[in-house]
C-alpha cells in the first residue's frame, strides 16, 4: 500500500511539475529565437531580456552588447549564459526538494511511498554534483549585478532622456526578485556566516548571517516569484521588440 | 452528537489488520482520548504509549490518516469527515498494536561523537548569548521520532538503517558542530558512516516536527554545506593544503571522549 493519506497529497507535486515544465518549455523556445530580445534606440528604449543578458555573441543586435563579445559564436546568445541560471536553479536546495518530489517521486509527498526500489540519495554519482551549488551562487551574483545594471540603464531612454516606462519597472522588479532569491541561498548563508563555530568570535559574519536569514526563510517564495517573473520579463521585452505592444512611458 | 468510525491497526510482529470501532463523538476530544475510550470499553487490551497528554513527552506518536502525528495533539474535530485511521509508526518494528520498537534511534544516538571541549581555562568555560541561542532550536526536540518515521530514506528502504542517522540525529550533529566549545570534527563521519548524503532535502521531517524545528533548513543543509567544505569543494581543499591544516578522519572523529 503506497499511502494511507486521504487528503489531496498529489496536488502539490502536480502543480510543481506543471509550472516547472511550462517554464522549461517556454525558456527553451525563447532561448532559440535569437530575435526580439532587445528594444533599442530606434524605439527610444534600452530594454534587454534577462535571458539574453549579457549579450556575448558576435552578432548581438546593435546596442544590446555589453562591451565584450565572442565573435566566433553565431548561435543564439542566450545559449551561452542560460547555463548559469539553469545550473544555479537546478542545484538550488529548494528546487531540489521540489523536483525530487514532483518528477522523481522520491518521495512524491510525505509518507507516500518512494517510487524506487533502491535509493542512495545524493551520496553517489551523479547527484553528488549538487555539491557544486555554491559555485553557481557566485555566478548568480555576477549575473544579478549585470541585470541590475541593465535595469538602471533602461531608465535612460535614447533620444528622450531619463524617465520611467513600464519596461523599466519590469526590469527593476525582475532584478530585485533575483536579488531576493540569491540572498536567501543556503550555500551563501553558510559561506557568509553559517560556517563559523562561534558567532561571538566572528561578529561581522554573524551580522551578515542575521541579515541573510529572513531571505533564507522566504527562499521558496522568492524561488517561485523570481522564476515566473523572469519569464514574464522576457515575454514583455519580446512583445515590445516585435511591435505587438508599445512600452508605455509614465513620466 | 454524531458518530465516528475509528479504524485502528491491531496486531504484532507476525502481522495484523484494521479493527473498526464506532463511537459517539464527544466535544473537545483528541485522538488519544478516543483511543483511551476504546480501551475503557470495547478493547481493554489495545496497546498504545502515552505519558504527558500535552505534546511534550513524544510518546504517543502514531500515524493518523496516514500522517505521523502526536495522538494527544490531534483534535478530532480538525480531522476531515469519514473514518479515522490510526496506525503505528511504519518505519519501526511493531511490538503490539500502536506500540513500536524505536531502539534504532537509541542506537544511532549512541553513535553520535560526543562534545569534545578544549582543556578548561583557568577562569572556566565561557559561552556567549548568540552562540547559546543558535542551538536553542535544536534542544526543543522531544524525541517523538516522527521525523525518523516519515523519512523515506529508511521508511521505504529498510537496508539504509545500517548507515543512516536520520533527521533527529542530524540536528544533534548540527548542534554539536555549531557549539563554540567543541573541537571534534564530525564532517567525514557524518558523510561516510551516517549517510548525510542520503537525505535529499525533501523536507518531510520538517513538515511533521511537532516542535516546528526547521530540521532541513537549519540543521541538515548547514551540515551538508560543512561536508562540502571538508570534502567536495576544491578551493577549500587547496586552502587546507596550503595552510597545512589536517582534518580528522571519520574514525578519529567517532572516538568518544573519556569522561
Ligand atoms: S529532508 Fe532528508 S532527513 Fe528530512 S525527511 Fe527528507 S530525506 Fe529525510
Ligand atoms: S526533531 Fe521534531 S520530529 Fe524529530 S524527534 Fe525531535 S521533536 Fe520529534
Ligand atoms: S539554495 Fe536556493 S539558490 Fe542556493
Ligand atoms: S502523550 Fe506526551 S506527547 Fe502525546
Amino acid at each position: 500500500m503506497a499511502t494511507l493519506r486521504t487528503d489531496r497529497w498529489w496536488l502539490q507535486p502536480v502543480v510543481t511539475a506543471s509550472i516547472l515544465t511550462a517554464f522549461v518549455v517556454y525558456s527553451t523556445w525563447a532561448a532559440f529565437q535569437n530575435a526580439n530580445y532587445y528594444v533599442g534606440a530606434a524605439a527610444h528604449r534600452d530594454l534587454i531580456s534577462p535571458f539574453y543578458s549579457p549579450c556575448l555573441a558576435g552578432d548581438c543586435v546593435p546596442g544590446a552588447g555589453h562591451g565584450f563579445a565572442i565573435s566566433a559564436w553565431t548561435l543564439s546568445p542566450a545559449l551561452i549564459i542560460l547555463i548559469f541560471p539553469l545550473g544555479f536553479r537546478l542545484t538550488c536546495y529548494y528546487y531540489r526538494r521540489s523536483y525530487y518530489r514532483a518528477f522523481w517521486w522520491s518521495p512524491p509527498a510525505c509518507s507516500v511511498a518512494d517510487a524506487h526500489g533502491s535509493y542512495s540519495g545524493e551520496s553517489r554519482f551523479p547527484l553528488f554534483f549538487q555539491n557544486a551549488h555554491r559555485y553557481f551562487w557566485y555566478f548568480g551574483l555576477v549575473l544579478n549585478v549585470i541585470l541590475t545594471y541593465d535595469a538602471i540603464r533602461a531608465f535612460h531612454q535614447p533620444g528622450i532622456g531619463w524617465g520611467v516606462t513600464v519596461g523599466t519597472i519590469v526590469l527593476t522588479v525582475n532584478a530585485a526578485l533575483l536579488w531576493g532569491y540569491s540572498l536567501g541561498c543556503h550555500a551563501g548563508r553558510h559561506i557568509c556566516g553559517g560556517s563559523v563555530k562561534s558567532f561571538h568570535q566572528s561578529p561581522l559574519r554573524y551580522k551578515i548571517w542575521k541579515f541573510l536569514t529572513p531571505f533564507n526563510v522566504k527562499h521558496m517564495n522568492f524561488a517561485w516569484t523570481s522564476l515566473i517573473f523572469v519569464a514574464f520579463t522576457d515575454i514583455y521585452v519580446r512583445l515590445v521588440a516585435s511591435g505587438a505592444i508599445t512600452d508605455y512611458r509614465l513620466f | 452528537m454524531s458518530q465516528v468510525t475509528m479504524r485502528v491497526w491491531r496486531g504484532d510482529a507476525n502481522g495484523g489488520d484494521f479493527q473498526e470501532f464506532a463511537l459517539e463523538r464527544q466535544e473537545g476530544e483528541v485522538v488519544l482520548d478516543v483511543i483511551h475510550r476504546i480501551q475503557a470499553t470495547e478493547a481493554p487490551d489495545l496497546a498504545c504509549r502515552w505519558n504527558c497528554k500535552a505534546g511534550k513527552c513524544g510518546s504517543c506518536a502514531a500515524e493518523i490518516n496516514g500522517k505521523p502525528r502526536l495522538m494527544c495533539m490531534t483534535r478530532m474535530d480538525q480531522l476531515p469527515e469519514g473514518p479515522v485511521t490510526v496506525t503505528p509508526m511504519r518505519t519501526f518494528p511493531i511490538i503490539r498494536d500502536l506500540v513500536t520498537d524505536v531502539s534504532f534511534n537509541f542506537a544511532m544516538a549512541e553513535r553520535v561523537p560526543a562534545l569534545l571541549p578544549p582543556p578548561m581555562p583557568e577562569d572556566g568555560y565561557r559561552m556567549y548569548q548568540e552562540d547559546v541561542e543558535r542551538g536553542q532550536e535544536f534542544r526543543k526536540c522531544i524525541e517523538c521520532f516522527m521525523c525518523q518515521d516519515v523519512c523515506h530514506v529508511i521508511r521505504d528502504h529498510e537496508e539504509n538503517k545500517q548507515h543512516y542517522a536520520g533527521p533527529r540525529f542530524f540536528i544533534r550533529y548540527a548542534e554539536l558542530e555549531m557549539h563554540p566549545l567543541d573541537t571534534n570534527d564530525r564532517r567525514d563521519y557524518v558523510r561516510e558512516e551516517m549517510g548525510l548524503g542520503y537525505c535529499n532535502i525533501t523536507k518531510c521531517c520538517t513538515e511533521v516536527c511537532p516542535e516546528h524545528i526547521k530540521i532541513t533548513d537549519n540543521a541538515i543543509i548547514p551540515m551538508k554545506e560543512r561536508v562540502v567544505d571538508a570534502h567536495y569543494d576544491p578551493v577549500a581543499w587547496l586552502g587546507r593544503k596550503i595552510r597545512r591544516r589536517t582534518k580528522r578522519t571519520a574514525s578519529e572523529a567517532s572516538v568518544q571522549p573519556q569522561p
